[in-house]
């Protein structure tokens, strides 16, 4: 019962005590004697002020009132272990409207109430009802006022009645208004997006019926038309000859000139071209391009001004569209008047041409040549034709003679533009002429099996201009994949037992004109195969300690980088990763075949090629080919000079490239390095593997040779060849060599000689004078008020959060104050109340004494005086 | 007796059979009682059984003679032999006792043969049931307890345990990190690190100077993962606490300490092969001096290596430094050994982030003399000339620090007023004495030819020196291991806005002018 009692008080306390405080809030609000006003000395602009109106008593009797339920409950509670808990349904839920929440409660009370209390009583059954009235009240018939004529309702009135009849048609309002709320309330939460949807959907609609509209006025235009054309027709057919008649009266025969003039005008004319230029000017056109473009390179080659000059690329010009769509040609058109009007017909058409012609000059010149003479061109192309096969078969016979080749390889191109090849004709007929971009690099592959280098290069060709980007929309991002199909394909092509390196030579052109036109995808994809190729390499190094060189595929993706990107850049995306794994390559893989050999100088050939430009110094060159020299070498001698990492000074694979016989070194004639021995070293005598070692030999003198040309300008040459020289000059046996082996020795030996020693002492660059402080304002932009200026982001970013953790501090120590000095007063006052207490106490024990003590006196006097 | 070894056959056989309750036992044991020479013998023994066999009898022989153990039913005290015991005048319960004795050493030899089996999980088996006895056997001592202070651990057995761990002719690691576990109690280690000892002393006495690579091996891998306490209270988890624990040896740190510096003296005292040195080397610093109690007895090893060159001599200047610094260790000429250690597989080492940290530790003091400092410079600036990359991000910056430290020697980089033209470099690299290197005459011109190397990072750190430094060291502890694959991606996930690209047409994969493969490769 005392339970029950009490949660009873709980309930219904706070619901009698809210409805004053509000109202006492509202007392105080408008109460003037209760508000602070924060008085501001200067008004400042942009502060946003927030503390200028407070309500401190408010917030006392708040903070007060808070303490009291929280803290002073503690306290009071502080040695007391039992805990008092409310197990009332859903008492802290706010969630539960009350009603509901009384319903859920008598819910299980029933649900408790519901088994039989004791299985014995067999009267205990469920109380029947009648209107909510138990039935055996009802039968004991006490409801005496039933009898009653006009109280149905038994004297209470509903509260619908009373409301429809007392409450002065404000029910009714009240009844109604709430309903409307409840729709409000309905649409509210989705108001904001549902409108915007809406909006859409209704701007939507109204665009797809204009759109009907202008569909259906169309169709009726065209069918007016056609009824029209056939009216026309009749009308045309009934009236000529009368009609004409009558004209030809009318008109008199033209004149023979004005004949001429119409012609003249509605001839199509001529646009203004530029004047055909002399070959001088072309020549110096060109040279005036290349020259920039070479100002442009050595620039980035120093590393200076990057940041100034990023934003203005040679090629692209500054209208472009960064559709991957480049024009070789200046594409600003002088601004010209045609007939008063801004002449921009011209311009598109201009451009037209001018897509066309981009990038396949070439291919135009040959079109307007296909229509002009076939034979002649068939009569050339043939030559070109027969021209390129001997080419290829003279290619290793003609060993150095580099002009030639260039000749041959213009020849090559241009040849290979040429699609009208007579003799290919026959297999071309079967190639489609258009082609989609393939969307897999399986079907890509299946496009170019088994067909001819040629048709390889016409399908890539062809490919390349049915999508070109001015084209359609998607064509970008498809020949960008393209590209990423063809490095593949180079890469499958480098690994085969027998590398298809002709193809690979002839497929770079493509690849080099997709790269020109796709810069960040080809930069992209080629990052992405050294990513792959460095990442493997580490696996490998993590797993086994150390490394072997790859395969022929990332050798020639990295020439092919030196093709397309500019190796002379101070940094370069792409380059400079490509260094660093070719970097790690020659320092990383451990050397332990003949192919790990020519593998190593074909990294350091391309080392040689990449800073060709820039002559940058690298030391892993040096290092390679010294340890090539060293392993070339019997080992007995003493050393004077140190081999570093993949090579050891003493091992087993320290003579790889030894060789002792004679009668190889005698036949040895010098030739080029296949290639293909990189992937698959074939069965090979013992003569050949020789010889190879003798190629490998004089490709190091050489390379040393060009190395010293390299570097000769850098301050510590003689300290870097130093080691090359002692092993060239003391441990080389020389005489053994064959001659044309001595030659490439001797050159390389003449060359590093012929280098004078010269150092100038070092001096520092002279420091710029510290300005001296300056006492005038320092004036900075303000963009923000209220906000501490200065420091990057991140600076500001920690001033703010040490602001913020000082207000927090600062707050809860104020907290802690406030707490300490409520439990205080209600100690003292606790104590005072105890004292007083005592005192009231005293003061009565007092009183009775005294009162007894008195009594006792009077009757001892009573006695007394008895 | 066909009887007695069917049912103990039975009984091992499934194992489950013979339960830890008395009967069973007492049946099997009485079964084994009566044979002449228990079944189970032989098939440890003979060692051709069935793996699985022998497997079963070890995990049988474990239960029994476990069970006998904890029943104190083996004879305590020196054994009799065999014979004479049962010849001779003991009570009945005593000549079982004796011949349960004698049984129980039978299987004990034979887990230590097994020990050399050739299938691990026999192996395993021999090593767990033996070390299962060892700690039975403490609990329940075999040595009569003469005196109050005598020792009752059966080192006997540990002794034996550490002899089949450590073979002369295989690589036992596997097992040796199975026998990890049990070196955690701090009386077995302390047992099994005198045990190695005494092993140690045993059988490198044999082989002279021999190296025996095997054996060094197995003696490193069961010691070098020692742990041992740091102070006496951490010593709490033994296997046994005899009665008068605190008067003995075991409980002490300081023998603990004295034993385990025995120990690896004894091992360190005969040559290694290279590779142990190097890994003795590595672990010596932070797992060996500290626990010692006079580290300065390791000064004869770490002489000896230091003097060995290359990368043994750039690990022993970890443990030599640690001498010189905490335990006073006066070394003659420490500076230009130093010196001398630099080579150019400085920059190509492994342990190249360790040697440097040492190095910039050596080289911290501001009261070193310049030229000593120049030698330095100009010699680590010149074997640069050979470094990859990584080493170059890292070798830079502690020049430029070694400049800031000594303000003297920065005449290498600015000599306003020296002769125009000088035709050689002054400093001479051959030179062993860094005083007579003629260093301080010199200039970097290293470092001004790796202002155009090929790696932009590292040409920036080199065009540094170009100016006057700054005033704040750089830190260049997050530079020391610094990989090549880091530098590589760093690279890589750079963004970029736009990629220049080569304006020369292509014509073909070797067809640029002058192309150096054209004249030395074909594209065959």
């Amino acid at each position: 019962m005392g339970k029950a009692s009490k949660r009873k008080r709980k309930v219904s306390g706070p619901s009698t005590a809210k409805g004053p405080v509000k109202s006492a809030m509202a007392m105080v609000k408008s109460n003037p004697f209760e508000v602070k006003v924060n008085r501001q000395k200067f008004n400042i602009l942009g502060r946003k002020t927030k503390n200028d109106v407070g309500l401190p008593g408010v917030s006392r009797s708040k903070a007060i009132k808070k303490r009291t339920q929280t803290l002073l409950k503690e306290y009071k509670e502080r040695e007391k272990t039992n805990v008092f808990k409310d197990k009332r349904f859903g008492e802290y839920n706010t969630k539960i409207s009350p009603e509901e929440k009384m319903i859920r409660r008598f819910t299980l009370e029933r649900q408790q109430n519901y088994g039989k209390k004791s299985i014995y009583n067999l009267n205990e059954d469920e109380e029947l009802t009648h209107y909510g009235q138990s039935l055996a009240e009802i039968e004991k018939l006490n409801d005496i006022v039933d009898s009653d004529s006009d109280t149905e309702e038994r004297g209470t009135l509903s509260a619908e009645l009373t409301s429809a009849h007392f409450g002065g048609g404000g029910g009714l309002l009240r009844k109604k208004a709430p309903s409307g709320q409840q729709d409000e309330e309905e649409e509210k939460p989705k108001s904001r997006k549902e409108l915007i949807e809406e909006m859409i959907a209704k701007s939507k609609q109204e665009k797809q019926e204009r759109q009907t509209r202008r569909e259906s006025a169309l169709e009726l235009t065209e069918k007016l038309d056609k009824d029209w054309k056939e009216i026309q027709t009749l009308i045309a057919h009934k009236t000529p000859k009368s009609e004409r008649k009558d004209k030809e009266v009318e008109k008199p025969k033209p004149d023979e000139y004005d004949m001429i003039v119409r012609e003249l005008g509605f001839e199509m004319k001529a646009k203004p071209s530029e004047r055909l230029k002399t070959e001088e000017e072309l020549a110096k056109e060109e040279q005036a391009r290349l020259q920039k473009l070479e100002a442009d390179r050595l620039r980035r080659m120093r590393g200076i001004d990057e940041q100034e000059n990023k934003k203005k690329p040679s090629h692209v010009s500054a209208d472009d569209l960064a559709d991957g769509f480049i024009l070789d040609k200046d594409d600003r058109h002088l601004l010209s008047y045609k007939d008063g009007k801004i002449n921009i017909e011209n311009e598109e058409e201009e451009e037209k041409q001018d897509e066309e012609e981009d990038g396949k000059e070439d291919d135009e010149n040959e079109e307007e040549s296909e229509e002009e003479s076939n034979e002649d061109e068939e009569d050339v192309a043939a030559d070109s034709h027969s021209d390129l096969e001997s080419d290829l078969e003279s290619e290793e016979e003609a060993a150095g003679n580099t002009e030639q080749k260039k000749h041959k390889t213009n020849e090559n191109e241009s040849q290979n533009v040429e699609e009208l090849d007579p003799k290919t004709e026959a297999a071309k007929s079967e190639l489609p002429y258009i082609f989609a971009v393939p969307e897999s690099y399986e079907t890509f592959k299946s496009l170019l099996a088994g067909r001819t280098i040629e048709q390889q290069l016409i399908i890539v060709e062809r490919i390349q201009k049915c999508n070109h980007p001015s084209l359609a929309v998607g064509n970008k991002a498809k020949l960008e994949k393209l590209f990423g199909f063809l490095l593949e394909y180079i890469g499958e092509l480098a690994i085969l037992d027998l590398p298809e390196l002709r193809t690979i030579d002839r497929l770079v052109m493509p690849l080099y004109n997709l790269c020109q036109m796709f810069p960040e995808a080809a930069s992209d994809s080629i990052k992405f195969i050294l990513r792959d190729a460095a990442h493997d390499m580490e696996e490998v190094i993590e797993v086994r300690g150390r490394a072997t060189f790859p395969g022929l595929d990332m050798l020639i993706y990295l020439k092919i980088t030196s093709l397309l990107f500019p190796t002379s850049d101070f940094w370069h995306p792409v380059v400079t990763p490509a260094f660093m794994y070719m970097s790690q390559l020659l320092t990383k893989c451990r050397i332990t075949s003949l192919q790990d050999v020519i593998k190593g100088l074909f990294i350091c050939c391309l080392f040689l090629e990449y800073v060709s430009l820039s002559r940058r110094f690298v030391p892993e060159l040096i290092n390679f080919l010294l340890g090539v020299l060293h392993i070339s070498l019997p080992k007995k001698q003493a050393q004077g000079y140190t081999v570093v990492h993949p090579f050891t000074p003493a091992g087993k694979n320290s003579e790889l490239l030894f060789v002792c016989d004679k009668k190889d070194l005698e036949s040895w004639q010098k030739e080029k390095l296949p290639l293909s021995i990189v992937n698959k070293l074939k069965e090979t005598s013992r003569t050949e593997m020789n010889h190879i070692r003798l190629s490998c030999l004089a490709l190091c003198f050489d390379l040393i040779k060009k190395c010293t040309a390299l570097y000769e300008s850098l301050p510590s040459f003689h300290e870097i060849m130093h080691p090359v020289r002692i092993l060239l000059t003391q441990h080389v046996p020389v005489n053994e060599y064959p001659e044309k082996l001595q030659e490439w020795y001797h050159s390389a030996l003449k060359e590093l000689e012929s280098k004078v020693k010269h150092y100038t002492p070092l001096i520092c660059e002279k420091r710029k004078p510290v300005p001296l402080k300056q006492y005038t304002p320092k004036i900075m932009k303000v963009l923000e008020f209220g906000r501490k200026q200065g420091g990057s982001k991140q600076e500001q970013e920690r001033k703010q959060l040490i602001h913020k953790h000082k207000r927090e501090l600062k707050g809860a120590i104020r907290e802690i104050r406030k707490d300490n000095q409520f439990l205080a007063r209600m100690q003292l006052s606790e104590i005072m109340e105890r004292d007083a207490a005592r005192k009231r106490k005293v003061k009565e024990l007092l009183g009775s004494l005294s009162t007894q003590e008195g009594e006792w006196k009077a009757l001892k006097r009573k006695k007394g005086k008895n | 007796m066909p009887t007695a070894s069917s049912s103990s056959w039975s009984c091992w056989r499934c194992g489950t059979g013979m339960g830890p309750g008395p009967g069973g036992l007492w049946g099997c044991a009485g079964g084994v009682r009566a044979a002449a020479r228990p079944f189970l013998m032989d098939v440890l023994f003979q060692g051709q059984e069935e793996e699985e066999d022998i497997l079963c009898a070890g995990r049988a022989c474990s239960r029994l003679f476990g069970a006998l153990l904890e029943r104190r039913e083996l004879f305590v005290g020196p054994l009799p032999p065999e014979e004479a015991s049962l010849a001779g005048e003991h009570s009945a319960e005593d000549k079982y006792k004796i011949w349960m004795r004698h049984r129980y050493k039978e299987c004990v030899d034979c887990l230590a043969e097994l020990m050399a089996h050739e299938a691990f999980q026999v192996k395993e088996l021999s090593l767990c049931t033996l070390m299962k006895f060892v700690e039975l056997e403490a609990r329940y001592p075999l040595i009569k307890v003469e005196w109050k202070g005598s020792l009752t651990f059966p080192r006997d057995l540990l002794k034996v345990v550490v002899d089949g761990l450590l073979p002369l002719n295989e690589d036992a690691s596997l097992l040796i990190s199975r026998f990890q576990e049990y070196m955690e109690y701090d009386d077995i280690r302390y047992f099994v690190i005198r045990a190695v000892t005494e092993s140690i002393g045993q059988v490198m006495q044999k082989t002279k100077e021999r190296p025996l690579p095997f054996y060094q091996q197995n003696v490193f891998s069961l010691i070098s993962p020692i742990n041992m306490p740091n102070k006496e209270s951490d010593m709490v988890k033994f296997l046994v606490k005899q009665d008068n624990w605190e008067e003995l040896k075991v409980s002490k740190l300081q023998a603990h300490k004295q034993a385990f510096e025995k120990m690896w003296l004894s091992f360190l005292k005969h040559k290694l092969p290279t590779g142990l040195y190097k890994k003795v080397l590595v672990i010596l610093h932070d797992s060996i001096l500290p626990y010692m109690n006079e580290p300065t007895l390791m000064i004869d090893f770490l002489t000896l290596a230091y003097g060995i060159g290359g990368a043994i001599s750039l690990l022993a200047l970890n443990g030599l430094f640690i001498l010189i610094h905490q335990h006073n260790l006066e070394y003659p000429d420490f500076y230009k050994k130093l010196y001398s250690l630099l080579d150019p597989s400085v920059y190509h080492v492994k342990y190249r982030a360790r040697f440097f940290h040492l190095l910039d530790l050596f080289l911290s003091s501001s009261h070193l003399p310049a030229y000593l400092v120049a030698a330095f410079i100009k010699r680590l600036s010149r074997l640069a000339l050979t470094a990859p990359p990584e080493a170059l991000l890292m070798v830079i910056p502690f020049i430029c620090n070694l400049f800031r430290r000594h303000p003297s020697c920065k005449v290498l980089v600015h000599r306003p007023n020296g002769p125009e033209d000088i035709s050689e470099d002054p400093y001479i690299m051959e030179e062993e004495e860094p005083s007579k290197s003629r260093a301080l005459e010199s200039s970097l011109w290293e470092i001004q030819t790796l202002q155009s190397h090929y790696h932009p990072e590292v040409a920036k750190a080199a065009a540094i020196l170009n100016q006057s430094l700054s005033e704040m060291e750089d830190d260049i502890s997050g530079l020391l291991e610094l990989s090549a694959y880091e530098l590589f991606d760093k690279e890589v996930k750079k963004k970029v806005t736009d990629v220049p690209l080569e304006f020369e047409q292509v014509r073909g994969l070797f067809g640029k002018k002058n192309d150096v493969f054209a004249e030395h490769f074909s594209l065959d």
